[in-house]
């Protein structure tokens, strides 16, 4: 059976109790359901501690990207249910950005297609972070060696 | 005969524009070639040749070598930081 596929790019909140519900309540044999959610951070240890970040993407190829890093991951791991919702627009510290939900049956699969999911995502999908700091200056995120490099671990 | 090419992020505000439309060209035959001949323009479209700035042609990552068609949708951004 296909796998249930859920992909959503929105500035509306998310619910990670009720996704993971959806994620397994219809099906019987998935035996596990592995998450990651991603929040904005203060990182106070850089320059300036961030209070809010704005995210942009770039609408059409957003969901093309999600959609395209969802099939390779259903294509390596035996998923019985992908749900990845990513926010966009104005966003304060403390907030949700990302959920990444995988369904299987066992769970070393939905672990593994979780990681790589976000792995994934945050280098090929087309969204940017500008954060902006307690005096009011903002600066747009650098990306980090380290995404690239845990992204090349799945090649 | 008509391409839109769009600008993302730090690359949008350094250029000022986050879209345009051009007729396409026969002396740009490739995305890298457009990159060039947007550059040309002078300040601040330089900006388009940083190393690290990356294209998308209708919506899939590119590269300089991929042909431009008419019709097509190019973007040029900086390298994503999103999750």
């Amino acid at each position: 059976m296909a796998p249930r596929l859920t992909i959503a790019v929105q500035s509306a909140d998310f619910d990670p109790g009720v996704e993971i519900n959806r994620l397994h309540q219809t099906d019987s044999s998935i035996g596990a359901v592995a998450t990651f959610v991603g929040l904005v951070r203060a990182h106070p240890d850089e320059d300036g501690a961030v209070t809010e970040m704005v995210l942009e993407h770039y609408p059409g190829m957003t969901e093309k990207a999600l959609a395209k890093i969802v099939d390779e991951a259903c294509a390596r791991w035996p998923l019985a249910a992908v749900t990845v919702i990513h926010r966009v627009g104005p966003l304060r510290l403390g907030e949700r950005i990302v959920f990444v939900g995988c369904a299987s049956s066992h769970r070393a699969a939905a672990f593994a297609a979780c990681e790589f999911l976000i792995d994934y995502l945050k280098t090929r999908a087309p969204f940017w972070k500008k954060e902006t700091t307690a005096s009011g200056e903002s600066r747009w995120v650098a990306a980090r060696a380290s995404d690239s490099e845990r992204a090349a671990r799945w090649r | 005969m008509a391409i839109t090419v769009k600008y993302f992020a730090r690359l949008r505000e350094a250029l000022r524009t986050n879209e345009e439309s051009l007729a396409l060209s026969p002396t740009w035959p490739t995305i890298g070639a457009l990159r060039q001949a947007l550059a040309a323009r002078g300040e601040p479209w330089g900006a388009l040749l940083g190393a690290d700035i990356q294209c998308a042609r209708n919506g899939e990552l590119a590269s300089d070598d991929t042909p431009l068609t008419d019709g097509d949708e190019i973007a040029f951004f900086p390298p994503v930081t999103g999750g």
